[in-house]
């Protein structure tokens, strides 16, 4: 009974850090339709950021948790900005493009930031410096173990997710994003400043990213030019079964499949655990194509 | 026009990305090795994981094999040549080490090859250096595939049918253990041969595995296998990989409240263990191949020049790196020609070659027949445990 709970924890935890990816992920395709595959490298970049300004600041010589809240806003900063970058430099010039345009375009960043990375921050794994240390150690019940630093994140994914929650239903930016997701013209006719609206987007959710690279960091610390490959793709399908461009979806979707990957590499066969991710993500897409909360767009013809 | 320009930027950007990989060149911190005007020397190619996952390894291996031919240099060279290095990473990627070796062969032109640590890569290079009959010495491919491609490939390490044995014994006579559980590495040749290796051991002495579980390489959560671990409470955890997994799983075995003794092979001998594992790795043992607190003078020599030339302890890739060179240079000095076939048959004639790493003698199979040193994890440092002969 214990190992199974302790399967449950396991799998949330891991499905919280999918899931801090997978907000950035749906965001950005709520707004603008377009599956940004740069996501999980602009979350490498990230963890990096973190890296070098908690060495910068010598936190790695004395935690606190004020340490962890500079860097991760340092890290959320710097994020922000690559983001802007990318979507100016990358897929403001294809605005008008073809869809499948900006889609190659976004694989050919991902993939430009994968080796570039390679070869600036060089290939071999880095330590992530422990810059915040949970007081009082482990939590959790006799056998069961729970880490404090995966509870962190898990509270943090749900106050990103309700955060993001009111920005896009409650505030004027939010009601822009809105617009420009609706119709991207008909928007601008009316006065909302497009571009501006889709880089605030990307700035805030490359910012996801940002937060979640110095917290992975944390929990599993050993980073890399390509970390952002494999959480990437999980954190896309976890969006896609949520329900992609739904925000709570995709924090429910995530946790879905961090349990389900836990359960098959305990009770059955770890092997399976990269295949059983993109299982889950075919049988969605037969089933129910929006995926767990999406609603499938009307489209006018 | 403007969309071309930005996609032009980027494509600019990315050649010359490709421009810069495709030629690092390692300088030497020892020795001048690099090929001069001079044309009467004697190549040596050098494929090593310099940078990328196993990095460490590569690195280490190269600084030994620095050491060792400057030192053959300094002492006359052999037969009136001196040696020269020719050295390429491999990113620790396998598809990398085969586009070298072919480099090394067909550009450079190399009278024999150094390398690899990692046994699936060495398994790659073998058959390119079979195939054009250049001798090919690894230091520690320990997986015994990798001699049996052909006669043209040596080892001067032992062999993970003999490292599993060791640590089976160790678990059984030293931790007393009775259940062992496994997690290895699915996708490599040496962690899968390993942990073959020392099951069968360990359970013909007696002991049961309780469980035996995998990981894949890019993994990075590694609690759903610890915690079916323990589940099934066994006495200690036999993790057969290379270091930068073996340091997340110990944290992580921790914070589950694991504190059974790890146990792994040489895949852990890293600086960079403790880096990413730190405290959570006391209480670990693993097999390797010298220990730098032996106090043989051959040791105690080697330990003192590696330091004063590279500023650090030599780990145990470092010792193996020195001893495949030397063990080239003896060769060579005894081969009756450079030719590859001479220098294939000297190495082969090779018999108690006084290494840093033990006295090596390359038996019929072409491995070398060494004891093993099993060391224990403490705060960072490798204490010496004990000793275990063939």
């Amino acid at each position: 009974m214990t190992e199974f709970v302790q399967h449950i924890v396991n799998g949330i935890s891991l499905g919280s850090i999918y899931a801090l990816i997978a907000l950035g992920y749906t965001l950005v395709f709520g707004i603008l339709q377009l599956i940004n595959f740069a996501h999980g490298d602009v979350f490498m970049l990230g963890a990096f950021i973190g890296l070098y300004s908690s060495k910068f600041f010598g936190f790695d010589q004395n935690p606190s948790l004020g340490a962890l809240v500079l860097i991760m806003g340092i890290s959320m900063i710097g994020c922000a900005a690559i983001g802007y970058c990318i979507e100016r430099l990358a897929y403001r010039p294809l605005r008008r493009a073809p869809r499948i345009n900006v889609l190659i375009t976004a694989v050919g960043v991902s993939l430009f930031l994968e080796f570039a990375g390679q070869l600036f921050l060089g290939a071999d794994p880095k330590f992530f410096p422990q810059i915040y240390q949970p007081a009082g150690g482990d939590m959790g019940a006799g056998a069961l173990k729970v880490n404090p630093l995966q509870v962190m994140v898990l509270v943090i994914s749900l106050a990103l997710m309700t955060a993001l929650q009111y920005v896009v239903f409650k505030t004027r930016l939010g009601r822009a994003m809105r617009a420009v997701s609706f119709n991207h013209e008909y928007a601008s006719l009316m006065g909302i400043p497009t571009d501006r609206v889709i880089s605030y987007t990307f700035m805030l959710g490359s910012a996801l990213a940002g937060a979640a690279g110095v917290l992975v960091g944390l929990i599993y610390p050993k980073i890399e030019p390509l970390m952002g490959v494999l959480p990437g793709l999980k954190a896309f399908v976890a969006a896609v079964l949520g329900g992609i461009g739904n925000v709570t979806g995709a924090v429910v979707g995530a946790i879905t499949l961090g349990l389900a990957e836990s359960l098959v590499v305990g009770y059955w066969a770890p092997t399976y655990r990269d295949a059983l991710a993109f299982a889950v993500l075919i049988v969605i897409l037969l089933i129910k194509p929006a995926g767990l909360f999406g609603t499938g767009r009307t489209e006018k013809v | 026009m403007k969309k071309r320009s930005v996609v032009r930027v980027f494509v600019g950007i990315a050649l010359i990305s490709v421009a810069f990989t495709g030629c690092t060149k390692t300088k030497s911190k020892v020795c001048d090795l690099s090929a001069g005007s001079d044309t009467n020397v004697i190549r040596v190619g050098e494929v090593g994981s310099m940078t990328g996952s196993e990095a460490t390894f590569g690195v280490s291996t190269h600084e030994g094999i620095q050491l060792a031919l400057c030192q053959a240099n300094a002492a006359g060279g052999v037969k009136g040549k001196k040696f020269v290095l020719y050295s390429l990473d491999d990113q620790s990627k396998q598809d990398e080490a085969a586009a070298a070796m072919t480099k090394l062969i067909t550009q450079s032109k190399v009278d024999a090859i150094l390398g690899e640590v990692a046994s699936g890569i060495s398994k790659v290079m073998a058959p390119i250096a079979q195939a054009n009959k250049v001798p090919m010495i690894t230091p520690s491919s320990t997986n015994p595939d990798v001699t049996k491609i052909g006669d043209y490939i040596f080892r001067v390490c032992f062999i993970d049918p003999f490292q599993g044995y060791v640590m089976a014994k160790f678990a059984k006579e030293n931790l007393k253990a009775k259940k062992v559980a496994i997690l290895q590495d699915h996708g490599s040749d040496y962690s899968v041969g390993l942990a073959k290796f020392f099951i069968e051991t360990f359970t013909k002495d007696g002991g049961e595995i309780v469980l035996n579980q995998s990981y894949n390489k890019n993994d990075v959560d590694f609690k759903s296998q610890l915690t079916a671990i323990r589940a099934k409470a066994p006495d200690a955890i036999y993790i057969p990989g290379y270091y930068t997994h073996v340091g997340l799983i110990a944290r992580q075995a921790r914070e589950l409240g694991v504190t059974i003794p790890l146990m792994g092979g040489d895949g852990w001998d890293s600086p960079e263990l403790k880096s990413i594992g730190g405290a959570a790795l006391n209480n670990s043992y693993f097999s390797n191949h010298y220990s730098a607190e032996d106090k043989s003078p051959a040791v105690q020599t080697f330990l003192k020049e590696y330091k004063e030339t590279f500023g650090k302890t030599p780990d145990g890739l470092a010792a193996m790196g020195y001893d495949a060179a030397r063990v080239l240079a003896d060769a060579m000095n005894r081969a009756k020609s450079l030719s590859n076939t001479d220098v294939r048959d000297a190495i082969a004639a090779t018999v108690k070659f006084e290494g840093v790493t033990g006295k090596i003698t390359i038996d019929k199979e072409r491995n070398a027949v060494k004891p093993a040193v099993v060391l224990r994890v403490d705060n960072g440092e490798f204490k010496y445990q004990s000793t275990i002969h063939p």
